[in-house]
């Protein structure tokens, strides 16, 4: 296996008795692009941090381009673009002026900065708002220049947090096929943290799921959901043009198929569950019993109801250790406190 | 319209090039600046924009050109003055001479130095945290020291090039007007004031770059400054005359050498205010007869010629109040460096 460009083993981060981050192990290989997904507040800005060298960890070890991040930040920071959550820019300077700012910061030479700068802002779609104030910026404006601002570096890997937030549909379609093509073509390694399930499921080649601190899975998306939902993998659902005459009869005879293992009806629509893919068993079945079938749709997991069953899952183990009421208290003193 | 930065571009890289902080960058510093002077140049350039430092400017003009008519109205007077032995002294005269009707130059630069200090420091950093600038930058190859490095040097460069060209407006208006030349004495002694009102100013600015790392809000740091500020300038004496009025014996019941004493202590609780040291030194620079900042005793004053010192011996007098403003400023910066260092940064 290829040398990973990042790697952290055993990273651990506790904000008083709160373990923000805990026991993470993780390896990005170089050239992909690693969606980090979970919800706000399972720790994944804190370990973007540990991995610039921005937090110190409480145990273990950051590693990015085999550079130890906790020890040699600034080592690291010259591979790495990082776009924070809500990228900020100088209000009363213009984004011209932003950008080329943070290019001589990174090391650019002066007789580079001014058409480096302009390059990059074509590239993300900003050369014809040069000049204007940053503040006047809207906000898929702001992410833009955020990319180019992580780009203007030529880092090895870029990092980002919530690069979607707040960009309209079409915006966000657009901002990941750049990353996306931008990885492509130039082997970049990216790293992207987000709760917005569908947008991360469209460019990333592998996904972690982080919740509470924790990775509870890592692999690209249909390993996930085979990994998952391997014990009730065929859902089959049929939808009659009426409702049936007599259902109990027709469930009975349908669970008596081989290879169903549960059958519900609602309605118009049934929805039948088998260990093998059975579909033309069924439509015959359907077909044979004299009755109209409008449509059969074979249920296939997304990441949605991937990130959903592992929420779910996590949450009942916290409601069981009786977690959550901990967590109540400890925010409440903090409020206090202040 | 080119960007006002442009024209202090070889100015400042020059001038920092030359200092020890950018050896760090090695080979590159003959042709690309680093990036404390890439960040500092960068200060300066926001400081001369903003609406802030131009209404401190206008106060501060407004104070320098009333104080300068006032001494010039009333400096004829004061350099026929024949019991004053600094009456030569034309350009000092021009500094410390009022009718009373204003304070003199160097008083108000008492108050309004600290206001500029303040104003120039108090948002520095929680600025940057609350606009999300700070993470982006840390994310930058650069050490953090370099962000406090750059704030202070930054405003400080602001408060050395106003004072430096106030003084030197005032020296040229001197010539025009009264057509006297200028001592060699007389100008040290003037540069000297303006590096006295820089270090000054770089109190109140180290002070507030310390509050803007420990407060969140810039509100709450600018209102702590300025508390700190008001506690100084006008409760610190009623405080201290309160211990004086309750601790104290009455002189009547004491000898003249505890007497003496006691007027040394409360000048020492005094100098525990920056303004104190402040307002001490430079009428020590700006006044060359002062001879001494605290009370004399007759056998130390005997057989003494009241003549002007030389600039010399007066800024051995001074040397004290310098070193406790440059000492003042250290503790600030110290620890500014203290709590920001291993700060998280996160907006």
């Amino acid at each position: 296996m290829e040398q990973p460009i990042i790697e952290l083993a055993g990273l651990t981060k506790c904000y008083g008795s709160l373990k923000a981050v805990d026991q993470l192990d993780l390896q990005i290989r170089p050239g992909e692009i690693y969606g980090l997904l979970g919800p706000n507040g399972a720790g994944k800005t804190t370990t973007i941090l540990m991995m610039l060298g921005l937090t110190e960890p409480s145990a273990g070890v950051a590693k990015v381009c085999g550079i130890n991040a906790t020890h040699h930040p600034i080592a690291v920071k010259r591979k790495v673009g990082y776009m924070p959550d809500n990228v900020g820019f100088y209000d009363s300077m213009t984004a011209f002026d932003n950008l080329q700012y943070i290019a001589r910061l990174s090391g650019l030479p002066e007789r580079e900065v001014k058409n480096r700068t302009r390059d990059m802002m074509e590239l993300v779609g900003l050369g014809d708002a040069l000049h204007k104030k940053a503040g006047a910026y809207s906000r898929g404006m702001k992410q833009r220049l955020g990319l180019a601002d992580v780009l203007i570096r030529q880092p090895e890997v870029i990092i980002l947090d919530e690069p979607t937030l707040g960009i309209d549909p079409s915006g966000v379609k657009d901002f990941l096929g750049l990353i996306r093509q931008l990885s492509r073509q130039q082997g970049i390694t990216v790293l992207l943290s987000s709760h917005h399930l569908h947008q991360v499921q469209q460019v990333c080649d592998r996904v972690g799921i982080f919740v509470g601190g924790k990775l509870l899975a890592d692999g690209n998306v249909e390993t996930l959901s085979r990994h998952l939902f391997s014990g009730d993998q065929f859902v089959i659902s049929i939808t009659l043009a009426n409702a049936l005459p007599d259902t109990l009869q027709v469930l009975t005879a349908l669970k008596a198929m081989e290879g169903i293992k549960d059958v519900s009806a609602e309605g118009r629509t049934i929805e039948i569950t088998s260990a093998r893919n059975i579909t033309p068993d069924i439509v015959r079945f359907f077909v044979a019993k004299e009755l109209d079938i409008m449509g059969v749709h074979k249920k296939e997991y997304g990441l949605e109801d991937i990130y959903q069953r592992y929420f779910e899952n996590n949450l009942t183990d916290h409601e069981k250790d009786g977690k959550s009421s901990g967590l109540f208290q400890r925010s409440f003193f903090r409020k206090v406190k202040k | 319209m080119v960007n006002p930065a442009v024209y202090f571009n070889d100015l400042f890289s020059g001038k920092l090039k030359n200092s020890g902080w950018l050896k760090s960058t090695g080979s590159l510093v003959n042709q690309q600046p680093g990036p404390l002077s890439i960040m500092v140049r960068k200060e300066v350039a926001d400081h001369i924009r903003s609406w802030r430092f131009i209404v401190l400017l206008a106060l501060l003009l407004l104070t320098f050109i009333a104080t300068m008519y006032v001494s010039l109205t009333n400096l004829k007077a004061a350099v026929a003055n024949e019991n004053d032995p600094d009456r030569l002294f034309l350009y000092l005269k021009l500094l410390t001479t009022s009718d009373g009707s204003l304070p003199t130059f160097h008083i108000f630069v008492s108050f309004l130095g600290a206001l500029l200090g303040i104003s120039l420091g108090f948002d520095a950093v929680n600025a940057e945290q609350n606009n999300g600038t700070m993470t982006r930058l840390m994310a930058q190859p650069v050490y953090r020291d370099q962000l406090l490095l750059s704030k202070f040097l930054g405003a400080l460069t602001i408060v050395s090039a106003l004072f430096l060209s106030l003084a030197l407006l005032m020296i040229g208006a001197g010539l025009l007007i009264t057509g006297v030349s200028l001592e060699a004495e007389e100008f040290f002694r003037i540069m000297s004031f303006v590096v006295l009102t820089v270090l000054y100013v770089g109190f109140w600015l180290a002070l507030s770059i310390l509050f803007s790392v420990k407060f969140r809000q810039a509100t709450t740091s600018a209102l702590t400054a300025i508390g700190v500020w008001l506690f100084f300038t006008i409760f610190y004496r009623i405080v201290i005359s309160m211990v004086v009025k309750g601790f104290f014996p009455d002189p009547v019941y004491l000898s003249e050498a505890d007497v003496l004493w006691y007027n040394n202590l409360l000048l020492d609780l005094l100098r525990l205010a920056p303004s104190q040291l402040y307002t001490d030194a430079t009428t020590t620079l700006l006044m060359p007869s002062v001879r001494s900042l605290g009370p004399l005793t007759v056998e130390q004053m005997a057989g003494a010629i009241p003549k002007p010192l030389p600039f010399r011996e007066s800024v051995l007098i001074v040397w004290p109040q310098v070193c406790g403003l440059v000492a003042a400023i250290a503790v600030c910066f110290t620890l500014t460096y203290y709590w920001f260092m291993r700060r998280e940064i996160r907006s």
